[in-house]
């Protein structure tokens, strides 16, 4: 198993920077290629979540930042407080289109890589994710407070990670990065920025689409569910009392 | 193994959802009650969004009361016309509970209603029958003889609309059926549970119905409001997770099995004392998640998921 898992990928590697050095003029203008071993994720009935490995090269030496953008959403949160001796929720904000998936990967700390500001524009980090909350008059300390809360829950299920210097040079120009996709991943598109900086400007920036989809009998039951909902309904009833006549029958011959 | 549930959207292991199917079964089985109120809160625990743990259980409870209610069908232990006027309360009760379930989600205060309605019904329900199964217990042991008739409360006697209820041997009013078994509709939508815990006791201390026809009228009027229950929560919310009630029946016809030989060994008043235990056991842990300060005082829940 772990065998199949890196040999796949490997050789995918080596295919790819074989096309690279092939299409390495066009790619000069722009002094950064990359590419993903999979643009399709498939949800199976078995999907314990996987890795899609990146790849590219630089025509010239410099750092690489890699911000993996999960289906935009509209979220809210939640505040609990003590009411009556119970906890329940009391104040809540609703931010409004956020990433529901962001990784950040990168060979170096952020901090090293280029200023605040720089950072902050191309949105690299989850602390420089634009988040635009939808009730107005709250304080900015307050909204700072439900975005802590935000990227913590997101964190705590593996939804968002900042795990840095996983963006690995193999020789001064080839590199690669293994992103990390839980079981719990939300299906949709997702955007692989990869950026290109040098003496803290970023001078170059790739976006390649990925798509994270179920397939099988998991998306088989899903679109019914969602778009024939009444039938749906009623064969859940109807396979739940033959499997309960059954499965009593089973027992009662024993 | 792993398995993903496609309405959950989680992975969850197979060995643990044929577990919690066993065990959970393994006591209804040995109880003689439909375990909703156990499972519900345990699928929660692991991580099922409470909006799919309580529509998916309603699906299981729908196949676990099959062969259970044909059993007693053949013994001749359902009260049809009883269970007739149960329906009509437990259509429009349960109708009502998931139409309240999709309000109070929305509100943000769905998984509070769901902790404070367990609280407080699995806690009444769990007094009671502490209270009478150790009256019982100490009955038996100074003067052993037949249990007391039980006479309903007087109000319940006064109401209008009598009507005869051969096979249970009633006259009563209309209304009693129908109100007892809206109230248990409403928390079968609400809370994913089939009710018997409330249902039983109601029949029994409230209708005044022989016992002999308790269990296999009230199964009757489960499946048909776990049926209704399933049926607008998928319309409604798409919340009904076929797989996972699938492996929580296979896990549960095998440990309901073996909960029933050891529950035909035991005796009654034990039982229900020890039935109490559990219930109260439950109650209690809800209402100490409630009290207690929580890790995160934050959540969060994802609007319009876009298909």
């Amino acid at each position: 198993m772990t065998m199949r898992r890196l040999v796949l990928p490997s050789l995918a590697l080596a295919a790819a920077f074989g096309a690279l050095s092939l299409a390495w003029t066009g790619a000069r203008a722009q002094g950064l290629v990359a590419d993903l071993s999979d643009h399709f994720v498939a949800i199976t009935a078995g999907f314990t979540g996987t890795d899609v490995l990146l790849f590219g090269a630089l025509d010239e030496e410099g750092d690489v930042a890699v911000v993996v953008r999960g289906p935009e959403q509209d979220v809210v949160v939640r505040r609990k407080d003590r009411i009556a001796g119970v906890w329940a929720n009391a104040d809540e904000l609703t931010f409004e289109a956020v990433p529901t998936f962001y990784a950040i990967a990168a060979n170096r700390p952020l901090d090293d890589l280029a200023p605040r500001p720089v950072l902050e524009r191309n949105q690299i980090g989850m602390r420089n994710i634009r988040f635009n909350a939808m009730e107005p008059d709250v304080t900015e300390v307050e909204t700072a407070r439900f975005i802590d809360a935000f990227i913590r829950i997101q964190k705590r299920q593996r939804l968002y990670s900042d795990d840095l210097g996983t963006v690995t040079f193999m020789t001064g120009r080839l590199f690669r990065s293994r992103l990390v996709f839980p079981s719990n991943v939300p299906v949709g598109v997702y955007t692989v920025q990869v950026f290109l900086i040098r003496d803290g400007e970023v001078l170059s920036a790739q976006t390649t689409p990925l798509n994270i989809d179920r397939t099988g009998i998991g998306a088989e039951i899903f679109l019914f569910a969602h778009r024939h909902a009444a039938a749906y309904g009623a064969l859940a009833i109807l396979s739940a009392l033959v499997a309960g006549w059954l499965a009593g029958q089973i027992f009662k011959r024993r | 193994m792993q398995i993903y549930l496609p309405i959950a959207e989680m992975s969850v292991d197979v060995l643990l959802l044929l577990g919690l199917g066993a065990g959970v079964g393994f006591l209804s089985g040995m109880f003689g009650v439909g375990g909703g109120f156990l499972m519900t809160p345990l699928l929660i625990f692991i991580g099922v969004p409470p909006p799919v743990a309580v529509a998916s259980e309603a699906n299981h409870i729908t196949a676990s009361s099959v062969s259970g209610v044909l059993a007693h069908w053949l013994r001749k232990g359902v009260d049809f016309k009883m269970g007739a006027y149960l329906l009509v309360g437990g259509m429009v009760g349960s109708s009502a509970g998931v139409w309240l379930f999709g309000v109070l989600s929305e509100l943000g205060q769905i998984d509070l209603a769901i902790s404070l309605l367990y609280v407080i019904f699995l806690g009444i329900v769990g007094i009671l029958m502490a209270q009478e199964s150790v009256r019982t217990i100490l009955r038996r042991r100074h003067h052993p003889g037949p249990a007391k008739r039980i006479r309903q409360p007087r109000w319940v006697r006064s109401l209008p609309m009598k009507i005869r209820f051969h096979k249970s041997r009633l006259y009563i009013s209309a209304f009693l059926p129908i109100g007892v078994g809206a109230g248990v509709g409403v928390l079968a939508g609400l809370l994913g549970v089939g009710g018997g815990f409330i249902l039983v006791p109601a029949m029994i201390y409230l209708l005044g119905m022989p016992s002999s026809v308790v269990i296999g009228t009230s199964l009757f009027q489960v499946i048909f409001v776990t049926a209704n229950v399933t049926f607008l929560q998928s319309v409604t919310n798409q919340t009904v997770d076929v797989m996972l009630a699938f492996f929580l029946l296979i896990g549960g016809v095998v440990g309901a099995q073996y909960g029933a030989r050891v529950g035909a060994r035991l005796p009654g008043e034990q039982m229900r004392g020890l039935l109490a235990l559990l219930v109260l056991a439950v109650a209690v842990k809800l209402l100490l998640d409630l009290v207690i300060t929580p890790d995160d005082l934050y959540s969060l829940q994802v609007l319009d998921r876009v298909e």
